[in-house]
């Protein structure tokens, strides 16, 4: 904390960067160090100039979507609180405090690790956010739930709590005002559906976390039946720095896209995997290529996962899409949660969707029988295919699954997201998947064999 | 479970030593240490049922597992049934229903970790340990188990033995790392 030529070196970045030009993983901010830093006075502005109604306006006018994959405009999700709306329904009560906030830290997508780097990194970063975003739908209470493997980002979290607290940031009378907020955080103990918000708020209500019909949605009734907000925490990182430099500001960063800056990662086999905060809008070329330094060496592009395990393979040809909302769903894919997952052409895709597949089996959480036997019986299938003993009618019975699993037909979307790496894998390696079943045998493994030795020098 | 009636035609009366046989008095079986711990993530929360990930990870840190007693103790505590407990207990990876050994090795398994090999650094494991997925060496030190993405992707294949992550595995370091943690066994379980 005592480096400061680093925090010189970062604050020069508050307005290009501003989600991670904070970040430190080694020994992040303080209290002080970050409020010296410029921070809090995006919490200032809101609690002590603006009313509940202005800060949605600001947030809303910022055009801010989503980031926890889904996009939806963060303004539209919080402007469903019944205190947030003109005339809210004469049954429900829209006193101060009747509402809750939840942070969704539950990172769990495979090849998403983004949140993690906001966690460790700037821990009061999120802290601020969360009392701006409390204090909007007039949460008087507002719960992080963190995936329980994050201890390090537990334990900074915790600290920052404690100081927030410490310095009236938290607790009753939030700096002299009448506003008070208390936040808790909950680590949870490993299961990939608690990042489903309805499935997130029973784990939170001590109950087993299955998904929760909708309607009715969490801003009307919620945890404890309380209207609630969930927002990812990369998506309430922003929020900060919108009430600092405004909203306009936010939509001068990237001109051309969704407003704002995206955390983007690359994974698997590229030559530099990482993250990189970047305009909303770059294409997957330049992430790829210059960012993660193109592919391992030796190997060739053979397709990519845009947005986490969940999202429809891409290939070569969409090399210069853009990476945002509407230009990647265009392309017949989901932005997801920004990060590459990266496949070189002398891997065996058969065996990378078997793996997608086996992990949405294991963490179906069972409610629903078109996810919890659906993902299932692709795992059999795949596994069969890929041992080389498949025939032509497991592809005819993959393609009904991925139509007995698709949206509509189940609670939440974690069926939905696992027929998307696998319908499209069909579609784009369908070379493969015949080689295996016309060949019975699996043509990769060879290469595979011959790399064993180098591919850990 | 202590008021269950399950088996039984619903007229029945269930007699009474078929109830005290899974009771349990919490106040006798948890410490105070743990009663502490659980009522204070009882009061942050709207209901006792609430705090039921947290209080099974509070008795968990102390025990190493969550046993059938302390299950129904920790349900007795917080007012629920232990069938309802038990649901969440074992909807759970990081909740241990049956005793681990000292040092519990989670090795990532998802995409990232399956591109770069990580199967290769499963199989060391296991040759290593003479372990399976799901078993513990008979000294009781180790216990091997899957999961799912660890968030480690750009530094793949990973690893979480007990709170420490571990990455850019190869066959060589994982077993430099086990020994390791077998050498400090005595001294720092360093949970």
């Amino acid at each position: 904390m005592t480096d400061n030529s680093w925090l010189e070196a970062a604050v020069a970045q508050a307005l290009t960067k501003p989600l991670t030009h904070l970040v430190n993983l080694e020994q992040p901010l303080d209290f002080n160090g970050y409020v010296r830093a410029g921070g809090y006075m995006g919490a200032t502005k809101a609690v002590k100039e603006f009313s509940q109604k202005e800060v949605l306006a600001i947030v809303s006018e910022s055009g801010l979507k989503g980031r926890g994959g889904a996009g939806f405009p963060t303004g539209m999700k919080w402007s469903c609180v019944p205190a947030l709306q003109e005339k809210p329904p004469a049954h429900v009560n829209t006193e101060q405090g009747n509402s809750y906030l939840i942070c969704n830290g539950d990172e769990m997508e495979p090849g998403t690790f983004k949140d993690r780097y906001l966690l460790e990194g700037v821990p009061h970063q999120l802290i601020e956010a969360m009392i701006i975003a409390s204090y909007t739908i007039s949460a008087n209470k507002a719960f992080i739930f963190l995936r329980g493997e994050y201890h390090v980002a537990a334990q900074r979290l915790q600290k920052a709590i404690d100081e927030a607290y410490e310095n009236n940031w938290l607790g009753a009378k939030v700096q002299g005002t009448d506003y008070q907020l208390d936040l808790y955080l909950h680590t949870s103990a490993g299961r990939y559906i608690c990042g489903e918000e309805t499935a997130l708020i029973n784990a939170l209500e001590g109950k087993r976390a299955i998904p929760r019909a909708k309607p009715p949605f969490p801003q009307v009734s919620g945890l404890f039946g309380k209207p609630t907000v969930v927002n990812n925490v990369e998506t309430l990182s922003n929020l900060p720095h919108i009430l600092k430099h405004g909203s306009e500001w936010f939509k001068t960063l990237s001109p051309h896209s969704d407003p704002g800056t995206k955390i983007y990662a690359a994974c698997g086999q590229v030559k530099n995997p990482g993250l990189w905060e970047l305009p909303m809008g770059v294409t997957i070329r330049e992430l790829l290529y210059v960012h993660a330094g193109g592919m391992k060496d030796g190997l060739q592009l053979k397709g990519l996962l845009p947005g986490g395990a969940s999202t429809d393979f891409l290939t070569a040809k969409h090399l210069d899409t853009p990476m945002d909302f509407d230009s990647i769903a265009k392309a017949g894919s989901r932005l997801g949660t920004g990060g590459l997952i990266v496949l070189g052409d002398q891997h065996c895709p058969v065996a990378m969707v078997l793996n997608l597949l086996s992990f949405f089996a294991q963490e179906s959480c069972g409610w629903c029988t078109p996810c919890r036997d659906g993902t299932a019986w692709a795992v059999e299938i795949l596994t069969r295919i890929e041992a080389g003993s498949g025939t032509e009618a497991d592809l005819s019975q993959l393609d009904e699954l991925c139509d007995f699993m698709w949206l509509g037909k189940t609670y939440c979307a974690l069926a939905p997201g696992a027929v998307e790496p696998l319908k499209s894998a069909m579609r784009y390696f369908k070379t493969d998947f015949d080689q295996h079943i016309k060949q019975g045998c699996c043509s990769y493994k060879k290469v595979v064999q011959n790399q064993l030795g180098a591919s850990h020098e | 479970m202590q008021n269950s009636n399950s088996g039984c035609s619903s007229s029945q009366v269930i007699p009474s030593e078929m109830l005290t046989d899974e009771y349990i008095d919490f106040r006798q079986y948890l410490s105070s240490v743990e009663i502490t711990a659980i009522e204070h993530e009882v009061a942050a929360m709207e209901n006792r049922e609430a705090a039921g990930i947290e209080a099974l990870k509070i008795v968990q840190e102390h025990r190493g597992w969550i046993s059938d007693d302390s299950l129904l103790a920790i349900a007795q505590c917080l007012n629920i049934s232990s069938a309802q407990l038990e649901g969440v207990a074992t909807f759970y990876n990081l909740i241990y229903r049956q005793k681990v050994g000292h040092y519990v090795i989670h090795l990532c398994d998802s995409i990232s970790c399956h591109l770069t090999g990580y199967e290769e650094v499963l199989h060391t494991i296991k040759a290593h340990l003479g372990i399976g997925y799901g078993q513990t060496t008979t000294d009781g030190e180790f216990t091997l188990l899957s999961n799912a993405c660890l968030g480690n992707c750009d530094k793949s294949p990973a690893m979480m033995i007990n709170k420490k992550h571990y990455h850019s595995l190869t066959a060589e370091s994982v077993i430099a790392i086990i020994n390791g943690l077998r050498q400090n066994v005595e001294q720092n379980y360093d949970r």
